[in-house]
Formats: structure tokens, C-alpha cells, sequence
């Protein structure tokens, strides 16, 4: 029976001193009518054709072991060095519940408190909690965060339409039961358009840092416009980006919120994924979710423990401002051995082999006839090419070639057809690099 | 009085220039970076590789977890992880498959997506189910989304109340106020069930045409199923209302009941409790829907449909790949299976792909859910198959009603009937008031056992809930029968040596008060680079 251990014997016994003659008698409470259906399911499988059987549906995809891949667009493919791995398969880690009992969860408390001070030195924030699902929901309860710091009094939130589409989907699924309204990302208004819709009304204003096409703007006037209206900036960060550029604490962010897979989590088809939620002192009380704190025992030791606990939904019932209380803790503890892993010097070093790589890449392309790389900012590792071709045209002919070519902008952005958002880490070898120009050289009009 | 943690920070175990990883040199022509936007100072540890193993594998050993012993934490349903499952989320063809792959070489994901969406539908009795909620409470938002998007297409937009009992978890009020609709508690009965007086009286009254719908577990938070469900089920689809389930304590009901065919509109499944996924020390978890015909087209999105190719047969279900070979053809070859004829004689394979549902409530989270977790479960429910299934149910109640009976000498058990996968005791003593539950749970960690959830659900004094699962042995429960009656008798002789515990855990209790009010939150070096 699988992982059920009982023999028949253990099994009369049980029913013995319960005093019934069968399993079937515990559920007399269930309507007669319905109970025991049938399900129709298949039959049961050893480990072994479970394996075989979840290898063959494996090989079905293709993964970046066969292909080169040259896609980000909010998923990463970055370097996990072995480490992180073998952490996350302790079972002390990955077989424990949520730390409500302290006295036996410090390792991961702990772990925990360490994501979150790492979280704060990339972001140049004063606190983390303890991660939401992903980068998507981390910015819809950043709104939420805002209406709460308005008191509800401000129903205006600006989107800039260079944040992930999906993201911006998911902002109006949260909130659509609220009397708010979400504007700024219909068109493809610049940073200064954005100021203009500024007004007293207005609880936030977000960007994403580097946006969604790789670029990185000028924001140091938007955070005195947004504090000046009265209103909160949030930034969307790629933290693998912060390793190397300025963080969101000193270009003035009040909240900064994202995708924190690039930091030892592997693609794994989307999910799980690691949202990441980072915000000023001044507003930690509004801070959703679980967060860890330090603390003494009862022998004066140092020791940590989930804090905060009167904001959230188990002690608040419906008056709490968030439903959340399972996160993506194994994620977070994922990104705590990276971060500790590649440290000061190796976390820098990716970031600059990053943009070394993805700035050769662009060079490269920008010089082949009918291509254009879009250079009028800085970027980071993505970039928009405008191709001499539909994009799904070129990915296919690359995919025969064993690349995964960047992400079609046409069917998310109805102004850039035939352009195509690529992206390049360390992962991207020269060689890799140089056959997917030569291949694009091969694909004109 | 010690001011030393268990185990240094890591940024206490560091050494200025000290490296933890290897990378390549850069092999591409260098470019300026620009200096304007480059940040000074990155306040990360600097720790090397062996410190950074033994770090962690330090800490790991401060916790208590499922692999080292029983964890009977109510509503949580801690069972036993398989192995095997997590060798299945680390293929490359799994780990290493970007979200944004197009449909044609991602079939392998999509197909496995496909049939979870259709044995979770099967096991519930809801014809169509969604996976993309990433835990139970976004599951939950789905829901009472979808309801609300309902009543609104009907032109009911004034239906703004959601009942929910007074034993529910939380996230349920929670849910109702994010989804900017407002909670109305029922109270429950002398047996646990919801007051039916106060049901009808509910959607009878004035507030009739307000009603949206309700939610309920079922089992109820105190392991019991309601007597009178169909009941409760009928009045509130009378005023118009939807039934939601919530599926916290699905081990109890597979192929014991399907909550579809009860009547309920729609549930949640918690892939992380039922279908044995990982907790991982608070998460990852996944929350996925079902729903019947009328809640369908709400569904959040995007779910898999196949979108051309074979002819998709409802009665077949557990087809399987063939071999490796076939790769994307994705061919299907359970045995016996009528489709086995109908993919041979077409020779054309079906084509899975994304699709949003009509009228979605829209997307939860960026790309699909959490795969990884689709996977794991998918991989149990093949393991245990039709029969299996069936047994995890009877064993994890089965289990649970032994606790109780044989706990029921030592202390009170309130509702005097046979509990579903969980029951509630009472966790004080007439003789020895000052001794309270969390004594006791604090206590039963110096007997090696994590404890039952504590002081919920609300509405009994002192609760102690306790789910046992069905991968616990007869001689793991009555070990902790053993525990428990010994420290009751403890309670009687010894109650300081109760409020005193634990003894033997990495640390004593905590002061909770000072970590609110003082908010250490972050490493003080890693706050040097907070802003001015």
C-alpha cells in the first residue's frame, strides 16, 4: 500500500479498541447516498514505472540541458551551484511545517532572517518578510500596502506599462472587487508621462527596474515627484540586477517588490517561485505575510520567531488585509544559500558577466543587416530587437538549430510586432552567442 | 544569561575577500559599464563554500520536521513526502524548462497538467479544475472571485455576503474582505454543526437577496462531518448562494465522498496537505480549483485543454506515455484504454495548450502555478491509483478515530461521535487548571513529537487538534498515546515542570512581546546599504 505501513493484524487491533468491525463503519456520517463512489483513476504503479514513467514525460519538453536558451522575460536562467541543491533536499528543511513552534524550527527561522537581511542589502530596504508566491503577487499586495498607507482615501495607482504584462494582469485580478482605479499601462507612456498623472489622489506609482524590455531609466526626479504628490513609489526589481546597479532604497523606493527566482531557483516551468517584498521601516506594520524577528528565551538565548503575528489572518480574521499564509519558504531558503554562496565578490561577478554578455550579444546583432537593437538606454541582460521578420518565424528556424530564441513582444505589445525581447546570462557561452547571431545573419527579409 | 545564538549569523562567519564559488573567466570583449548607475557597496557575507554546507546543515538540525518523527498538527495534514517525487521535480526536463517554452515543446508539461486537472476533477466530482492558485488562500480567493463575477453576470451584483462558520480557518473571513465582500459568522451547535436555526434564519431574513454564497470545510476544523450537509447545501443554493468547500481536510473525503456530487459549486485542493507535497518549512504550497458547470467559464487561468489532435475521451483517464522514444508525440498507451485504438488508427497525437476560460476571473500569479508541485502530485496519485487513493482515506481516519478512542481515557473529548481524518480534545484539566493546551504541546516536545495545532479552531476551549495521517504506524501513534498520558499525569503532579517546558529543544520558550516591540529584523551589516 504505497506509504501507508499498516498490516491486517495492526488493523483489527486499531478497529478493536475504536469498537467497530470495519474501516467502512467510521463513515456512517456521510449521506449514504453518496458514499464510496467509485473513482475513476488508473491502477496503482510501482516506484519504479512511476520513475520511468515521469522521466518519459520529461524528455517530452525542451530544456535548457538540449537547448541553448536566449528567453528570460521574467524567468531566468541562471548558474545554481551545487550547494543550494543539497541544502533544499535536507529533509529537516523540506519535511517542516510553518515555524509556529519556535523552540523546534530555528534552523528554519534563522534561515529565513538571513534571506531577509540579504533581500534588505540588495534592495537598500529596512526590512523583507518572508517572500510571497511570486514576483506578481508581491506587487499586488504592494497595492494593497499603498491603499492601506492612504487609508483607502486614495483610489489611484499608476502602472507603467514597461512592468510584466502578466503582472499587471495579475494586479487587476487581486483588486478587482475594490473601488480603485489602475491607469498608466495602456499606452506606452515614458517615465515623465507617468509624473503627469500624478495627483492627490494617487496612492502609488511602480515601475520595474530594469523594465520589462531589459532598459533602465532615469528615476532619480520620479521618486521626489511621487513623495511630493503624497503618494508611495514602488520598483519592481530583478534582484541579480541589483548586484550590480543602484538599489531601490537609494533611488528613493518606499516599497520594492519581485521576482527573486534568479537567485538559486531553477526555471521549472514558472513555478515555485520566489516573490520577494521589501519595504521602509515606517511601513513595516503594514507589511503583509510572515516575517521573522530576533528575540531572547527563556535563558536569555538569541533566538528567532515569527513576529508581527497580530496582522495576519489567522489572529485577524476579516479585518486582516491579505489572505496569505502559506509562501514560498523553501524558496527563500533556496535564495539564502545562493546569496550566502556567491557573497559580496561572486554575486557582482555575475552581474557584470551578465551585462558583458548581453551587451556583446546586442553589438553583435546591431550590426547585421535588417536587425536593430534598441540602445537609447542602458540595459542590463535583456534587450528588444526589431527583426526583419516575424519573430515566430526566426524562433522556429532557431529552434531546428537548438536555440530557444527570446519572447515575441508582438501578441503582448500591439506597437512592437516583429521585435523580439532577448535575453543572455552567464549561462550563454560565446560560442552559443556567436551561432545564434550567425543563424539571425542567415534569417533576413 | 548567554547572548550567543545556536548557530553565528552568516554574516558573522565571514572573511573580507573570503570567495564561496568559482566562475568562469568572462569570455566575451569587456564594454564600459556605466558608472553613473553602479551601486558602491553590496553588504553581502563573504563565506566560503565548506563554512556555507556547514552553516546550513547546522541550522537544519535545529528543526524538527516529518523525516525525524510524527508531526499530528491539525488541518496541516503532515504526511510522509515520497522520495521518489522529489527525484521527479529535479529532471532537467522539468527543472530546466522555462515557463515562456512555446506549447509544441512543452507537451510533456502540459500533458502531465492536463491529467492532474482531470484526476483532481475525478477524485472531487467537478468536471472542470484549474491549477494555477499558488496555496490553499489564493485558492480561495479564486473561489469567492468566481462567485462574485457570477451573481454580477446575472445581474445580482447586490449579492455581497458570504456566510462563513464560526470553526473556520482564517484565511476564509480573510478571503471575503480581499475580494471586497463582506463575512457574516454563523455560529455552530452543541455537536459542532453549523446552526441550522441560525442558517435559515440567515438566508430566510431580510438579508436573503444579499447572500452570495457560503464557505465551509468539510469536515468541519473539528474533524467531524456535518449530519446535515445536504441541508445546510440546499438552503443556501434556495437564497440564491453558491457553496464553496474548502478542501483543507480533503484526506478525509477521497473516494469517500465527492464534494461535487454533494452539491457544493466549488472547492480548493491544498496539493500541499492531500497530495503530499512538500511543506517546506512554510511553503511552496498549490491551491488548485474545481468547479461545476456554472462556475466553468470563471475559472482562473490559464488551464490546459487539449487544442487539436486525438479525440479526448472523459472516461479515459491515466493514459500513458509509451517510452521516451516518442517524445513529443506524446502517444498514449494505457493498457485496455479505448483511446490506445483510437490514437493507433488517427496515428496523430493530441495537442495539449493553454487556454482562458471564457469569462476568467483572470490570472493569479505570472505563467501557470506552481509546476513543481503538479508534479509531485501527480506522481503520488500514480503511485497509489484508484485503490490506493481509497486507502489513504480510510487509513487517515482510521488512524485518527484510534488516537481518539485511546485518548479519550486521559483526557476531554468534546462531540461524542467518530471523527474524519482529525479530532479536537480538550487540552486542560479540571484538577490542574493552571496547566493550559500550550503546556501540554510545549511538553510533548521533550517526548520527541512536534505538536497538535494549538487554540484552534476557536470555538473550543483549549484545543488541541490532532491529525495523525495515514503514514503514521500503530507504533508511532501509540507512542504518542504514551506521551500524552504521561504528561497528564505530569500535569496533576508537576504542573511548573508543564509551564516550564521545553527542555530538551534547541531553545526555551520565546518572548514573542520583545521581538513585536523591539523588530529586529534584519542583520545590522547587511543595513549598510540602506538609504538615507
Amino acid at each position: 500500500m504505497s506509504y501507508i505501513p499498516h498490516t491486517a493484524n495492526e488493523t483489527q487491533q486499531m478497529l478493536g479498541a475504536i469498537g467497530v468491525d470495519s474501516i467502512d463503519a467510521l463513515f456512517a456520517a456521510v449521506p449514504a447516498t453518496h458514499r464510496f463512489p467509485k473513482l475513476d483513476l488508473p491502477p496503482p504503479m510501482s516506484e519504479m514505472e512511476v520513475a520511468a514513467e515521469m522521466l518519459a514525460i520529461s524528455e517530452a519538453n525542451d530544456h535548457a540541458q538540449d537547448f541553448a536558451i536566449f528567453r528570460g522575460a521574467g524567468a531566468y536562467h541562471h548558474f545554481i551551484p551545487s550547494v543550494v541543491n543539497h541544502m533544499l533536499l535536507r529533509g529537516e528543511f523540506y519535511t517542516a511545517y510553518t515555524p509556529y513552534q519556535p523552540e523546534i524550527s530555528q534552523g528554519t527561522l534563522q534561515a529565513t532572517y538571513e534571506y531577509q537581511s540579504m533581500m534588505c542589502a540588495l534592495t537598500g530596504m529596512d526590512a523583507a518578510n518572508a517572500s510571497h508566491y511570486d514576483g506578481a503577487t508581491s506587487l499586488a499586495e504592494a497595492v494593497t500596502v499603498a491603499l492601506e498607507v492612504a487609508r483607502h482615501k486614495r483610489k489611484k495607482v499608476i502602472l507603467s506599462h514597461a512592468i510584466h504584462p502578466q503582472y499587471r494582469e495579475v494586479v487587476r485580478t487581486y483588486h478587482q472587487g475594490r473601488d480603485i482605479r489602475i491607469i498608466g499601462d495602456r499606452g506606452r507612456g515614458e517615465i515623465v508621462d507617468l509624473m503627469e498623472m500624478l495627483d492627490e489622489n494617487t496612492a502609488m506609482l511602480a515601475v520595474q527596474y530594469p523594465d520589462f524590455f531589459g532598459q533602465i531609466d532615469d528615476l532619480t526626479a520620479l521618486a521626489d515627484a511621487v513623495h511630493q504628490a503624497g503618494a508611495l513609489l514602488v520598483m519592481v526589481a530583478n534582484p541579480m540586477a541589483l548586484s550590480i546597479f543602484k538599489s531601490p532604497g537609494e533611488l528613493g523606493a518606499d516599497i520594492v517588490v519581485g521576482e527573486a527566482q534568479p537567485m538559486g531557483v531553477p526555471l521549472g516551468y514558472g513555478g515555485p517561485y520566489l516573490g520577494y517584498f521589501a519595504i521602509r521601516q515606517k511601513y513595516v506594520r503594514r507589511i503583509a505575510g510572515r516575517i521573522i524577528g530576533e528575540t531572547l528565551d527563556a535563558d536569555g538565548k538569541r533566538a528567532f520567531v515569527m513576529t508581527l503575528r497580530p496582522r495576519e489572518q489567522d489572529i485577524k480574521r476579516e479585518r486582516a488585509s491579505s489572505n496569505i499564509c502559506t509562501n514560498q519558504g523553501l524558496m527563500a531558503l533556496a535564495a539564502s544559500v545562493y546569496m550566502a554562496l556567491m557573497g559580496k565578490n561572486g554575486l557582482r561577478q555575475v552581474g557584470e558577466l551578465n551585462y558583458y554578455k548581453a551587451h556583446y550579444a546586442a553589438n553583435e546583432i546591431n550590426r547585421l543587416d535588417g536587425y536593430s537593437v534598441d540602445m537609447s538606454k542602458p540595459f542590463f541582460n535583456e534587450f528588444v530587437v526589431a527583426c526583419p521578420r516575424p519573430v515566430a518565424e526566426i524562433n522556429e528556424a532557431l529552434l531546428a538549430e537548438g536555440i530557444i530564441g527570446g519572447l515575441d513582444l508582438g501578441p503582448h505589445y500591439f506597437h512592437l510586432n516583429d521585435r523580439m525581447l532577448l535575453c543572455v546570462t552567464e549561462m550563454n557561452a560565446k560560442e552559443e552567442i556567436d551561432r545564434l547571431v550567425e543563424i539571425l545573419g542567415g534569417l533576413r527579409r | 544569561m548567554t547572548t550567543e545564538l545556536l548557530q553565528p549569523l552568516i554574516y558573522d562567519i565571514g572573511t573580507p575577500g573570503r570567495l564561496g564559488v568559482n566562475l568562469p573567466e568572462c569570455d566575451v570583449p569587456k564594454v564600459e559599464l556605466p558608472a553613473a548607475l553602479m551601486r558602491e557597496e553590496l553588504p553581502l557575507p563573504e563565506v566560503g563554500e565548506v563554512q556555507v554546507v556547514r552553516h546550513f546543515v547546522k541550522l537544519s538540525k535545529l528543526n524538527y520536521s516529518i523525516d525525524q518523527g510524527m508531526y499530528p498538527l491539525g488541518s496541516c495534514t503532515m504526511k510522509y513526502n515520497p522520495k521518489i517525487n522529489e527525484d521527479a521535480a529535479r529532471l532537467p526536463g522539468f527543472a530546466q524548462l522555462h515557463p515562456l517554452t512555446d506549447e509544441s515543446g512543452s507537451q510533456g508539461a502540459l500533458f502531465l497538467m492536463h491529467e492532474l486537472q482531470k484526476w483532481l476533477g475525478e477524485i472531487s466530482g467537478f468536471p472542470a479544475v484549474s491549477l494555477t492558485p499558488a496555496a490553499g488562500a489564493q485558492g480561495e480567493f479564486a473561489g469567492i472571485l468566481m462567485i462574485r463575477r457570477y451573481h454580477i453576470d446575472r445581474g445580482e451584483g447586490q449579492r455581497d455576503l458570504i456566510l462563513v462558520p464560526n470553526s473556520a480557518h482564517g484565511t476564509n473571513p480573510a478571503t471575503v474582505t480581499m475580494a471586497g465582500m463582506d463575512v457574516l459568522e454563523l455560529p455552530a451547535d452543541d455537536q459542532g454543526n453549523v446552526d441550522m436555526d441560525a442558517l435559515h434564519a440567515a438566508c430566510e431574513g431580510e438579508l436573503r437577496d444579499r447572500i452570495a454564497g457560503m464557505m465551509i470545510t468539510v469536515p468541519s476544523t473539528l474533524g467531524l462531518f456535518e449530519s446535515t450537509i445536504l441541508e445546510v447545501i440546499a438552503t443556501v443554493h434556495d437564497a440564491g448562494g453558491l457553496m464553496y468547500m474548502d478542501g483543507a481536510n480533503m484526506n478525509a473525503l477521497m473516494a469517500a465522498v465527492k464534494p461535487g456530487a454533494l452539491g457544493f459549486d466549488v472547492m480548493h485542493y491544498n496539493l500541499h496537505k492531500t497530495f503530499s507535497t512538500p511543506h517546506g518549512g512554510g511553503g511552496p504550497g498549490s491551491g488548485a480549483v474545481g468547479v461545476n458547470e456554472k462556475l466553468a467559464p470563471y475559472l482562473p487561468g490559464p488551464i490546459v485543454e487539449i487544442v487539436e489532435g486525438a479525440p479526448h475521451s472523459e472516461e479515459v483517464v491515466g493514459a500513458t506515455l509509451e517510452s521516451p522514444e516518442h517524445g513529443l508525440g506524446m502517444r498514449r498507451a494505457s493498457q485496455g484504454s479505448p483511446l490506445q485504438t483510437s490514437v493507433e488508427v488517427r496515428g496523430e497525437p493530441p495537442l495539449y495548450g493553454f487556454v482562458m476560460p471564457e469569462k476568467s476571473i483572470g490570472r493569479l500569479k505570472a505563467f501557470h502555478g506552481n509546476f513543481g508541485m503538479h508534479l509531485r502530485a501527480y506522481a503520488y496519485i500514480r503511485v497509489y491509483g484508484d485503490s490506493g487513493i481509497r486507502d489513504v482515506t480510510r487509513y487517515a481516519v482510521l488512524n485518527a478515530n484510534y488516537l481518539r478512542a485511546k485518548l479519550m481515557a486521559t483526557y476531554t473529548v468534546p462531540y461524542p461521535r467518530h471523527c474524519g481524518h482529525e479530532f479536537v480534545l480538550e487540552g486542560h484539566f479540571a484538577d490542574a487548571d493552571d496547566v493550559h493546551a500550550l503546556d501540554i504541546s510545549k511538553r510533548l516536545m521533550d517526548y520527541g513529537f512536534h505538536p497538535p495545532t494549538n487554540y484552534f479552531p476557536l470555538i473550543v476551549p483549549e484545543a488541541l487538534l490532532i491529525e495523525p495521517t495515514e503514514t503514521e504506524t500503530k507504533a508511532d501513534l501509540d507512542e504518542f498515546i504514551a506521551a500524552m498520558e504521561k504528561i497528564a499525569e505530569e500535569a496533576r503532579s508537576d504542573p511548573e515542570l508543564l509551564r516550564g517546558a521545553p527542555y530538551t529543544a534547541p531553545v526555551r520558550r520565546l518572548d514573542e512581546v520583545r521581538a513585536a516591540k523591539e523588530l529586529v529584523l534584519c542583520c545590522a551589516p547587511a543595513r549598510a546599504a540602506a538609504s538615507v
